[in-house]
């Protein structure tokens, strides 16, 4: 087990779905309250990590934000270097990456609280920043915990635009997923091994608080009812 | 005449698998992903024998090979790999054969202020190159040379931490012609391919600074075409593909650079 790539791995999915929950919560709420007519176009936007190819992302990142770009020369004469072969350029990858599982389960969430409620607060004199902050956020605790835990194993599985985009540095870039396929390439095959089922482990352990979380919900109660307890 | 036409179709569909049956496949290093369709080309204009191709680092294809990937025809960038799936019976001893001795080089954009010529390797402790890309030395003979040949400058400490490892050769050398890395230790055969050629300056690192890459090319013994892979690799052999291969920058043997080289 490569405790450099696992430690990497976990720092970057932490980054990521820690951002993704403060960039996702403002984009759900537009998605959900907004009443543009054209809004289907960027919810197609959001989803579209979901169906396009990891490959299609690292070549963006490659060559739309390398060194050749304007954009990518702004970064440059921002930072001193690249995108490409930083932990930053993972983080921006990632971030578009799993930028739907954060955003759909917080839209999703944000859309199943009862307007009656909303409409309450507004009669009491609530702005809609106050009852969003008051009522919806509340009320969508589990959707928002769904949201950052499976953009975090979301991220923990990325492993094209790692590819494609890293470098395979260790300690930068080299992620537990490329660690893996490096094993596997060079027939290492129970150090692959150990490292898979770890990820298999901790992926489940993660999907299992999610399912359960929606199951049950966070009500003390209804935890008491449940099957592990 | 909805039914005839229907069993022309059918008809037509297994005339289609019984042409693929007479495909070969042929494993390539990534060295030679510019050289060999151009040589496929010409093999299968001049012998109708179509041949599909897959790319990627030596020791992932030889490693895809004990797994059971169903090629015909393994082309090795050095000889090592080759013999080890002989070893373990799954190549025919008596196919193997060197088709090709590539070179590695230093390649810089044509934006690099470095001047290759006069600096050689110590072009890479400029502080301008912040990235250098090689292949990956587990799994590719490339990225082997590149390690050796940082060795033997001495100066790999130096330069350990700005190196970036691309999965193949390929990989190595589209980071650094995409300008993500500001030089590259990539294959001569990408140097001259057209994606690379007037895009870079290149230095040819002395042939005593790594071990030589040695190519060769093998007939796996699980393909079900014997006589169709030994026929294309005697073709690797005859004038017509040893031009095309030196247009790439491959020798056969591990000689001075030419004129032409020294002039670039």
């Amino acid at each position: 087990m490569n405790w450099e790539a696992f430690w990497l791995t976990v720092r970057l999915a932490a980054i990521v779905s820690a951002l993704l929950v403060a960039i996702g919560i403002p984009i759900a709420y537009w998605l959900t309250y907004s009443r543009w007519r054209w809004k289907f176009l960027v919810e197609a936007a959001v989803a579209l990590p979901i169906v396009l190819p990891p490959t299609v992302l690292g070549f963006f990142v490659l060559v739309a934000l390398g060194s050749r770009s304007p954009l990518g020369r702004w970064w440059e004469s921002l930072t001193g270097h690249t995108l490409a072969f930083t932990f930053e350029g993972l983080v921006i990858g990632s971030l578009l990456y799993s930028l739907p599982f954060a955003v759909q389960p917080f839209a999703a969430s944000f859309g199943a609280v009862d307007r009656t409620l909303l409409q309450a607060s507004a009669s009491l004199g609530h702005s809609p920043l106050q009852t969003f902050r008051r009522i919806v956020l509340p009320l969508s605790q589990a959707g928002l915990i769904t949201g950052f835990a499976l953009s975090f194993a979301h991220t923990l599985g990325e492993f094209g635009v790692v590819l494609m985009v890293g470098g395979n540095i260790p300690g930068v870039t080299r992620t537990l997923s490329i660690d893996i396929y490096d094993q596997v390439q060079a027939a290492n095959y129970s150090s692959a091994n150990r490292t898979a089922l770890f990820l298999l482990v901790v992926s489940f352990f993660i999907l299992s608080i999610v399912f359960g979380l929606n199951r049950y919900g966070l009500n003390r109660r209804t935890w008491a009812l449940s099957p592990w307890r | 005449m909805n039914k005839l036409n229907r069993l022309l179709a059918l008809l037509l569909l297994f005339a289609g698998t019984f042409a693929t049956a007479q495909e070969i496949t042929v494993a390539a290093a990534a060295d030679m992903s510019a050289a060999l369709p151009q040589l496929v080309d010409a093999y299968t204009k001049r012998t109708g024998q179509t041949v599909k191709l897959a790319f990627g680092a030596s020791g992932n294809l030889t490693n895809q090979i004990r797994n059971g990937a169903p090629f015909d025809v393994f082309l090795s960038a050095d000889e090592e790999f080759p013999q080890q799936l002989i070893a373990e019976g799954l190549a025919a001893k008596e196919t193997l054969y060197r088709y090709a001795v590539g070179r590695l080089v230093l390649w810089v954009p044509n934006d690099s202020p470095l001047d290759l010529s006069k600096l050689g390797m110590n072009a890479l402790l400029d502080l301008s190159v912040k990235k250098i890309s090689i292949a990956n030395p587990a799994t590719a003979p490339y990225g082997r040379a590149a390690a050796a040949a940082l060795r033997h400058f001495g100066i790999y400490d130096q330069v350990a931490s700005r190196l970036v490892i691309g999965e193949n050769i390929s990989q190595a050398a589209q980071f650094v012609e995409s300008g993500n890395a500001q030089a590259g230790l990539v294959a001569l055969s990408h140097a001259l391919a057209p994606a690379m050629k007037d895009k870079g300056r290149y230095w040819q690192v002395p042939l005593d600074a790594y071990p030589p890459l040695n190519q060769a090319a093998v007939v796996l013994s699980k393909s079900k075409q014997q006589d169709a892979a030994r026929r294309f690799l005697q073709f690797l052999s005859s004038p017509e593909a040893r031009s095309v291969l030196a247009q790439y920058g491959f020798t056969l043997t591990a000689g001075k650079p030419s004129m032409g080289e020294i002039m670039k």
